[in-house]
């Protein structure tokens, strides 16, 4: 089990070193621009207002541990929609792939495996432009890098889930519109839910995105924990199995007819 | 190592409500080139992706290499080269890379597979190509690369689903010819295909499918001598006449068979059934003799044509 899937992520690495200069720009390009407009432009604003006294922290280092989460998430679920469509129906890699001694389990734990390595990369870019922004140090931007990784892969695995059920790509563009972008702004990201109607405060504690980015920031601004670190560090590691599971059975109903 | 590579009594396989493959029984044994003939829809692909491993058998008894596809998947897949309809290749990735990677996926070392590569491009006859991206590759150049990534774990037994569907004659005649130096080189082939002079070409047994069921079994030439006569005369009459100058060729050879846009009289001697023809004043637009072919076979069997 291991040795094939790691044999998987191999064969991702492959593509990826024909394939990167599609994405290594938004890769360094991503953070700049979303730490310059939100933290730095958006930021002076709150933080001439009230802004700071009530985060107790400059708008810009607020930010960003929750947006390097906010990235992972969205990367992570980006990896596992229109590239695993190309590879279930638009090129039929996958089809290839289960000709050989690899089955499903296989072929989905090397997916993961691979959004790790790549989001591990995609991260500690993120982290250090953040401190060249000045917005944590070198090492507080690094420590918000496993808990962003967990959550961009826990992310994956439900979107693979999701993926391998639709029979065509309208539903990725549905689910970046109403799950993911609308997760990306009301995490907590942007700016602490207890800002959030009552009412919607309690749904925000079932978000994925929501534990991540408090884990993020607890771990490298050392602020205040909103909820127990174990019940978020749990409940991501839980959603990765779950996730993983489901990709496995849908993608087995899927390709193994 | 088995005689028989592979063993299928009352294989069935059913989608839904659909039921593609009812309860068939065949056994391909080492060495040969085993055919599955039909049109489309008679269940090939889903009879060879059983063999695979990569669809499970809704019922009957299937054995690949002696074992059973449902416990022992990833074993026979290990000693199997598997080559599909549609060229899944990886389209962003170099000729050499895509052998590469399923190399890995077989569990070779790298220098096994560089050694390998080395062979395969030749006999793919791609090594010019060994560093092109795949995409812009000419459909034969493709199916050459897909078998030979289906070739890179040695195969036992290599399973090919319509090898030469879409291919102009060039290309098939080069497919043919490696796949002839396969089987000489002891590779046991199963070549599912809908047209009769791939099976003709390659098959040295075939199954003839049609609605999921096998409708006759034996080798080319034996199905033709017992299905068919051995020539056919083709007739073509002016549009509007065939019907009645079909009531005329009554009683000429052993049977008449009428198409929409032909007349076929099944004889020992094409050309002397033509003589008749003319000294009876019939005259057709135009006339071919010709051999029985596979064809003519899978027609008597089924009534209807392979290709519509």
């Amino acid at each position: 089990m291991v040795t094939r899937s790691l044999r998987v992520i191999e064969s991702h690495g492959r593509v990826y070193r024909r394939t990167w200069r599609g994405s290594v720009i938004s890769t360094f390009l991503n953070p700049v621009l979303f730490l310059l407009a939100m933290g730095v432009g958006l930021g002076q604003l709150v933080d001439e207002r009230t802004g700071s006294a009530t985060l107790d922290l400059e708008y810009l280092t607020f930010l960003a541990p929750g947006l390097l989460a906010a990235t992972a998430m969205q990367t992570g679920a980006g990896d596992a929609a229109y590239p695993v469509m190309a590879g279930i129906k638009w090129r039929k890699t996958y089809q290839a792939t289960l000709a050989t001694p690899i089955g499903v389990p296989q072929l989905v734990a090397g997916h993961l495996g691979w959004v790790a390595v790549r989001l591990t990369f995609v991260t500690v870019v993120y982290a250090l432009i953040m401190s060249a922004f000045g917005a944590t140090t070198v090492l507080e931007g690094l420590l918000a890098v496993p808990p962003a990784v967990l959550t961009g892969v826990a992310f994956s695995g439900l979107v693979m889930a999701y993926t391998a059920q639709l029979k065509s790509e309208q539903g990725l563009a549905a689910l970046f519109r109403f799950v993911v972008l609308p997760l990306f702004l009301f995490s907590g990201t942007f700016f602490p839910i207890d800002q959030l109607p009552d009412y919607l405060e309690p749904v925000a504690y079932v978000i994925p995105l929501f534990h991540g980015v408090e884990l993020c920031r607890g771990l490298a601004l050392g602020t205040e924990w909103v909820v127990n670190p174990v019940i978020s560090l749990t409940y991501l590691i839980a959603l990765v199995g779950l996730g993983y599971v489901l990709a496995t059975r849908l993608m087995t109903r899927r390709l193994v007819q | 190592m088995p005689e028989q590579l592979v063993e299928a009594k009352e294989l069935t396989k059913v989608f839904d409500d659909l039921v593609a493959v009812d309860g068939i029984d065949f056994e391909v044994r080492s060495g040969e080139a085993f055919g599955f003939l039909g049109p489309n829809g008679a269940g090939k692909s889903s009879t060879m992706k059983m063999i695979g491993a990569v669809s499970p058998a809704t019922g009957g008894r299937l054995r690949v290499l002696g074992l059973d596809p449902e416990d022992e998947g990833a074993h026979i897949r290990a000693r199997l080269g598997v080559v599909p309809q549609e060229d899944n290749l990886d389209l962003e990735l170099s000729v050499y890379e895509n052998l590469f990677i399923y190399g890995r996926y077989f569990g070779l070392s790298r220098s096994v597979i560089d050694e390998r590569i080395a062979d395969l491009l030749e006999f793919a006859q791609l090594e010019e190509r060994r560093h092109s991206r795949v995409e812009p590759l000419s459909g034969g150049m493709k199916r050459r690369l897909t078998i030979a990534r289906g070739l890179i774990n040695r195969p036992t037994l290599l399973l090919l689903d319509e090898p030469t569907t879409g291919l102009d004659p060039q290309a098939r005649h080069l497919l043919w010819d490696r796949l002839y130096r396969l089987k000489q080189e002891g590779v046991t082939l199963i070549i599912t295909t809908h047209y009769m002079d791939e099976a003709e070409q390659l098959c040295d047994r075939l199954v003839i499918m049609d609605k999921g069921r096998i409708a006759a079994e034996g080798s080319p030439r034996e199905l033709i001598e017992r299905y068919s006569s051995r020539e056919v005369l083709e007739l073509r009459f002016p549009v509007g006449t065939q019907e009645d100058n079909a009531a005329r060729l009554d009683g000429l050879g052993e049977k008449i068979e009428v198409l929409p846009d032909r007349v076929l009289v099944y004889t020992e001697n094409a050309d002397g059934i033509l003589g008749k023809v003319i000294a009876d004043g019939i005259h057709p637009e135009s006339t071919v003799s010709r051999r029985a072919t596979l064809e003519d076979v899978f027609l008597r069997l089924t009534g209807r044509r392979l290709i519509d």
